[in-house]
């Protein structure tokens, strides 16, 4: 059992893990393997927390329905198995500021956390435009050769490298 | 959500009580997904963004091989008559315009929905306080324009659930060993070319 505690495992080992994790998921549970729409739930049931009962009515929640759910589970076992993970190799570490970042903007957590905010706005705001993320759309739904998920999977890294070279070479 | 005939223990048992079932396989699921993405390096800021910044194509190498081999499952499961397929709705304007904003978001933050999870897992901070904070707040913006977009913007150039074997009117499989043929070539000249 020595291959747990690896930091690393080959990305194709990983790869050919997750692809058939998603086997298991359409034959067991009936779903694809996808995220984004969990933190949608999370924004509806916090608004219901300040507002109500009324914030179930609006459109876009009663389409995805606010509760917990299979995927909402399987966002937080994600947590759990990458922590599990991260422990058993010796690879945990409490990060304010990622290296990168700081090579190229120094290490304050303010900046960082400001700028993850805002990127974070970005992706929630994209996946529920795009309907999916780089799960639900780019494995998920490419592997079920979705039209809808091709173009989105091939957009997401469009929009990521044109914006990663902007930041990393013109501003930093 | 069973329609099986029911039967004496199902009247019994199906009562309001809901079933937790489904949500202990998919936190079971989640754990195993979570563990794969950690060992892959794909939790880790700069995993990802050295994809995006084509310095480092840990990321590409991971989404290709479980689409090539989940694809093929999955269509083989299909013939056999075991699975459904569930392909997503889309538009130009919803896959396009959603897409990119996605990919700007992807790189100023530098986790997407299912990583950031796996980076909270690994200790990232700037993932649970920054971006986590980041997406609910920009999921409930969506929800807020939503009626505004839905029958706009979201809905140019709709396609419906479409898949390519349906676009071309071809059965699945000329469409899928084609696809796994270039997606094993594009891996394999990744690593000739040394990236």
């Amino acid at each position: 059992m020595e291959f747990l505690t690896e930091v690393r495992w080959s990305p194709y080992a990983v790869g050919i893990g997750i692809g058939i994790l998603s086997w298991f998921s359409f034959l067991i549970s009936r779903k694809p393997l996808a995220c984004s729409t969990s933190f949608a739930r999370t924004s509806g049931m916090i608004e219901k927390l300040f507002s109500g009962k009324k914030v179930d009515l609006k459109p876009y929640y009663q389409k995805i329905g606010l509760a917990v759910d299979w995927q909402w589970m399987l966002v937080v076992g994600i947590i759990i198995g990458s922590l599990i993970s991260a422990l058993l190799s010796g690879d945990f570490s409490w990060q304010w500021v990622p290296s990168l970042w700081t090579a190229a903007f120094g290490g304050n957590p303010l900046l960082r956390i400001i700028v993850a905010l805002v990127g974070g706005a970005c992706i929630g705001f994209g996946a529920r435009w795009a309907g999916g993320c780089t799960s639900g759309h780019g494995i998920s739904g490419t592997l079920q050769l979705a039209v809808s998920s091709w173009i989105s999977a091939i957009c997401f890294f469009i929009g990521g490298i044109l914006t990663a070279y902007i930041i990393f070479n013109l501003i930093g | 959500m069973q329609t099986n005939k029911s039967t004496d223990k199902q009247m019994q048992t199906s009562v309001p009580k809901k079933n937790i079932s489904p949500l202990l396989w998919g936190l079971a699921f989640g754990i195993v997904f979570g563990f794969l993405l950690q060992k892959g390096g794909a939790t880790k800021y700069d995993v990802i963004i050295g994809q995006l910044l084509l310095t480092d194509f840990t990321v590409v190498k991971i989404m290709l091989s479980a689409v090539l081999i989940g694809m093929i499952g999955i269509h083989a499961m299909k013939s056999l008559g075991w699975v459904e397929l569930y392909p997503k709705s889309g538009s130009a304007g919803m896959n396009i315009i959603g897409g990119l904003i996605f990919g700007v978001g992807f790189a100023v933050l530098g986790y997407c929905p299912g990583t950031i999870a796996g980076a909270i897992g690994n200790g990232a901070l700037d993932a649970l306080f920054g971006g986590l904070a980041g997406i609910i707040i920009g999921s409930g913006l969506f929800a807020a324009l939503y009626p505004r977009l839905r029958q706009g913007i979201l809905m140019k150039g709709d396609f419906g659930d479409l898949t390519f074997p349906r676009l071309f009117k071809v059965n699945h499989w000329v469409i899928v060993i084609p696809a796994a043929m270039l997606i094993f070539f594009l891996l394999y000249w990744l690593e000739r070319a040394g990236l």
